[in-house]
């Protein structure tokens, strides 16, 4: 039971970290149509240079410059990458991106070397918020749980309830027709890809001593991410956070189970004996399926639903 | 037996009805026009019966067989063919292959990928008649992207009728030409549809009135005036919807 | 037809190149030329698969190492097993066998991924290879987990008789299969359906309005370049005796996208110029520099901003001068582009090896040699030489490359006429 509890909670916070990613990646999905490739290299980006920055003036105030440090990243990379790119068609740009990610982690590597980087969570939030049933939920997360509502929130609203965000959801869905409205795409398009980069940085600052902060960290999380916007489908936000939830809780709940399916067959008296592929399959735990978990999901969901869970348009 | 025929068909984006119930009967070998204001839906239909979009309801029926339920490629072999308002070519192959790819289903080569296309001597033969009939062997290996605008929408009628479909859609062929290009482009209609059923949108009066047997005016999706060029030019309704263009 | 007597000089190069190299003292073929020979003939008949999709298709593919992998991993078991005298295959048809395997799995994988357009393609293609590359670790029992399966290529079955003992017997293998391959799918461009791959690529609308299903060409085309690339893995194994998940896994499906699009997506012969070139390169920079990853990645990104056609794209547009003799006019202008490019070039290698040394090289003891002699990282001058050389090199060098556009353009307008 406690297990349960507890994973839940883990769930929720690998899941909204995930959201935090993905949300960035939807936008910019959505509205120009990219399939940003180096997403997770900004995260992990962000997570090396709060690093640095807490270093020299603490956690805090790396909280927001780290995240700020991305997002200008972000906008050069658009203003002089990929808007140069654009013309040269779709896949040149899908290409641009995936050429990114090894200048990016190579870049990573040389700074800061290939070891992982000792960031650790801050001493004011290393304490246990609470205690359930012998086992410790760390500050920490907590904090996590936090910034990411936050964030949720202060997209939400933006997007909501400003001039800036009416026209950014206009332009998830129906991006021609916002241009031919007038309104300065190119500058909105640069603001989306910076401010999904920002929120990617912003992830990898409270991310990155939840996880390790090491150069595979952007090879770890990118594929997940990209699952978790496909099947939340495109052109919804509100799905991309369905989706980064459910992820959240298979990948943590696929952890702790230690069942496998020939384990689920036994009661029903399905004897498995033998070396073959196929015992080998149906004895491997959940636990270790646990990796492949997402990617079955994702192909699946290509394959019946396209649009994903609440998507609006075909990816 | 029609040739193609449209059964009520209505078809709805989202909450917006563009397409308000229209009925249509075309006999084979006419000569038919669709005009209208834009927005009218003209293109719409085209797509509708070409299968780029489904149906909301109603039949759109091909020599007595229903289409509207399948995909472009089927209707397409079953003897419809079309061409686009906005020129729809393979612009990094020659003139020639364009030609020749458009004459390959017809001709039975389907997914082949064993007989070399230039040992297909009746082929090679047929796309070079069609290059002549086209006027475009001058331009025979240029890619078709670099080609100029009329001859571009003159390569596409030609990969329009290459297959043989019986029934041919031509989305406004001379948008965006001078008077001579149209004439020219008009000329080439006739000489390609000699024998076929032919449905033209057109927005150029001249055109429609000089080639067409029966003239379809649509307004706001509907059908407000079907017949002879004569009586449509002399209907009321046409008139107010349209203002003097008829002229 | 000129380029007929290309391909069979470059076979005949092919053929006479290990001979070029060798010991005649100790009679002995360059092991070290033989085996990258041999690599860049799996590499061309994996990047011109690729290019089946790329290119021609249209299809931008994440996954493609899984076929290679597959047609791996089958041959080694089959090898094992013609070894242990179960099943009676002659070497030389393995690849064959190998890539009927990678048509299989290609025709699995392509039937859900060929449903989708250009993006959901790419995506599925990206679960694919991953949900593969993660069952190889996971599944002992036919990869062999992190270890890979090995085997021994003298199975002493042939069909000429032959051992394969020697590296030399090996790379002519590979040289007759990567020949056979690279003909047969030049020959499928030719054919009805490469054709049409053509067209879908172009404009798939029109394609369904000449009466052919675009997903259904789409899917043939997957399938043959599953094919294919089956055959390189099958290569792969014979010449490595072991196979790991490394050939199946995302790297290496980058590094065929690498050497389709450096060498040049629209030509024929573009992959195999830029398998040969990537290989060249792989094996002799990696050696100096620990950095070559960001070279190749620079590289590419500068090829998809400036020159989306590749090498082979920028040759075959000199075409046109060439065949009006005019070729001649453009050597003084390319001249004037080779000097800021090497300053901007050095400065830039110069840099990112300082940078490197510092982080990584030192930590592992090593001593900065760069060209020809030793650097010491904590001394300001080599920084602001390298820093100097790569902002000179880059505004002269965009000043130079602004004139040789408009002689470009000047040249080529007086070409078509």
């Amino acid at each position: 039971m406690e297990t349960v509890l507890i994973s839940v909670l883990n769930g929720l916070v690998y899941g909204m970290l995930l959201f935090m990613l993905a949300s960035g990646l939807t936008l910019i999905f959505s509205m120009m149509g990219v399939l940003n490739f180096a997403h997770a290299s900004i995260y992990m980006l962000g997570a090396y240079l709060a690093f640095t920055v807490s270093r020299f003036v603490g956690f805090f105030p790396a909280l927001i410059i780290a995240p700020i440090l991305c997002g200008l990243i972000g906008a050069a990379i658009e203003i002089w990458g990929l808007r140069r790119v654009h013309h040269n068609g779709h896949i040149a740009e899908l290409l641009f991106t995936f050429g990114l990610v090894f200048i990016i982690q190579r870049l990573v590597q040389m700074t800061w070397g290939m070891l992982p980087m000792a960031y650790r969570v801050p001493p004011s939030l290393d304490f246990p918020l609470f205690v359930l049933y012998g086992a410790n939920f760390p500050a920490y997360r907590g904090f996590m749980l936090l910034v990411s509502a936050a964030m949720l929130l202060g997209t939400w609203l933006l997007l909501k309830k400003t001039r800036i965000g009416l026209i950014i959801q206009a332009a998830l869905t129906h991006p021609q027709m916002v241009s031919s409205l007038g309104h300065n795409v190119p500058r909105v398009f640069t603001t989306v890809f910076a401010g999904g980069c920002l929120l990617a940085g912003l992830a990898g600052v409270i991310g990155g001593n939840y996880q390790t902060t090491e150069p595979g960290m952007a090879d770890s999380m990118g594929p997940i991410v990209f699952v978790v916007v496909v099947f939340g489908g495109l052109g919804s936000l509100a799905g991309c956070f369905i989706a980064s939830i459910v992820m959240g809780m298979i990948q943590t709940f696929a952890v702790v189970i230690d069942y496998s399916i020939a384990d689920l067959l036994r009661p029903m008296g399905l004897m498995l004996t033998g070396d073959t592929l196929l015992t080998e399959v149906l004895t491997v735990p959940v636990a270790r399926i646990g990796a492949l978990l997402p990617f079955v999901m994702m192909v699946t969901i290509l394959f019946f639903r396209p649009r994903g869970l609440m998507g609006t348009r075909d990816t | 037996m029609t040739a193609l025929s449209l059964r009520n068909v209505r078809k709805n984006f989202g909450a917006t009805e563009i397409i308000r119930g229209v009925t249509l009967d075309i006999a084979p070998g006419e000569r038919h026009c669709i005009i209208g204001p834009n927005g009218a839906g003209k293109t719409t239909c085209f797509n509708l019966i070409s299968g780029r979009f489904p149906i909301t309801s109603g039949e759109i029926l091909l020599n007595g067989e229903r289409i509207d339920t399948l995909p472009p490629h089927k209707i397409n072999r079953m003897g419809l063919s079309r061409s686009f308002q906005i020129t729809s070519i393979f612009q990094r192959m020659s003139v020639f292959e364009n030609l020749r790819c458009a004459l390959l289903w017809s001709r039975g080569y389907r997914y082949s990928f064993w007989s070399p296309l230039w040992r297909q001597k009746a082929l090679n033969e047929a796309a070079e008649v069609l290059l002549e009939d086209l006027n475009l062997s001058a331009r025979r290996d240029i890619l078709a992207g670099l080609l100029s605008y009329a001859e571009q929408r003159a390569l596409e009628i030609g990969m329009t009728i290459a297959g043989g479909a019986s029934v041919v859609l031509l989305d406004e062929p001379t948008a965006g030409m001078s008077n001579t290009e149209t004439d020219y482009a008009m000329a080439l209609i006739r000489r390609v549809t000699a024998g076929k059923t032919l449905l033209m949108v057109e927005h150029d009066m001249k055109v429609v009135f000089d080639l067409a047997d029966t003239i379809t005016v649509l307004v706001y999706g509907q059908v407000i005036a079907s017949g002879p060029p004569v009586e449509v030019r002399a209907n009321r309704a046409v008139q107010e919807a349209y203002l003097g263009a008829l002229e | 037809m000129k380029s007929r007597w290309l391909i069979l000089a470059l076979i005949a190069v092919a053929i006479a190149l290990p001979w070029c190299f060798y010991d005649w003292g100790h009679h002995r073929h360059a092991g070290f030329l033989l085996s990258m020979l041999s690599q860049m003939g799996m590499m061309v008949i994996l990047a011109l698969s690729y290019n089946m999709l790329l290119g021609q298709a249209g299809l931008f593919s994440l996954c493609h190492a899984t076929f290679f992998g597959i047609g791996g991993y089958a041959t080694v078991h089959l090898l094992n097993a013609v070894g242990a005298g179960d099943v009676p295959v002659p070497m030389e048809l393995m690849p064959l066998l190998a890539g009927l395997s990678g048509l299989a799995l290609a025709i699995l994988f392509g039937a859900m991924a060929t449903k989708q357009r250009a993006t959901a393609f790419a995506m599925i293609t990206l679960g694919i290879s991953e949900l593969m590359a993660t069952a190889a670790l996971m599944f002992h029992h036919f990869f062999g987990g992190e270890g890979g399966v090995t085997t021994n290529r003298m199975i002493e079955n042939s069909l000429f008789g032959l051992t394969y003992a020697s590296g030399l017997q090996v790379y002519y293998l590979i040289l007759a299969w990567t020949v056979l391959a690279t003909g047969l799918m030049y020959y499928l461009t030719l054919t009805p359906l490469g054709r049409m791959a053509n067209a879908t690529r172009d404009n798939f609308e029109r394609a369904q309005f000449i009466g052919y299903d675009p997903r259904m060409v789409r899917f043939l085309q997957f399938a043959l370049s599953g094919f294919f690339a089956g055959i390189g893995g099958g290569l792969y194994a014979i010449t490595y005796e072991i196979v790991t998940f490394d050939a199946l896994a995302a790297p290496l499906s980058a590094n065929a996208l690498l050497m389709a699009y450096i060498g040049g997506t629209t030509v024929f012969g573009g992959p195999i110029l830029g398998a040969i070139l990537i290989t060249l390169l792989q094996s002799g920079v990696s050696l100096l520099s620990n950095s070559w990853l960001v070279y190749v990645g620079v590289m590419f990104i500068a090829m998809v901003i400036f020159a989306p056609t590749g090498l082979a794209g920028i040759i075959k547009a000199h075409g046109p001068i060439r065949h009006s003799g005019r070729l001649g006019s453009l050597v003084v202008p390319y001249l004037r582009l080779v000097i800021p490019s090497l300053g901007l070039l050095l400065g830039f290698v110069g840099l990112v090896e300082l940078m490197s040394f510092l982080t990584i090289g030192a930590a592992q003891g090593k001593k900065l040699v760069l060209f020809g002699g030793p650097v010491d990282v904590h001394a300001a001058l080599p920084w602001v030489v390298s820093g100097g050389s790569l902002i000179l090199g880059a505004l002269w060098l965009r000043w130079e490359a602004a004139g040789f556009h408009r002689i470009w353009e000047n040249l080529t307008a007086e070409v078509r006429r």
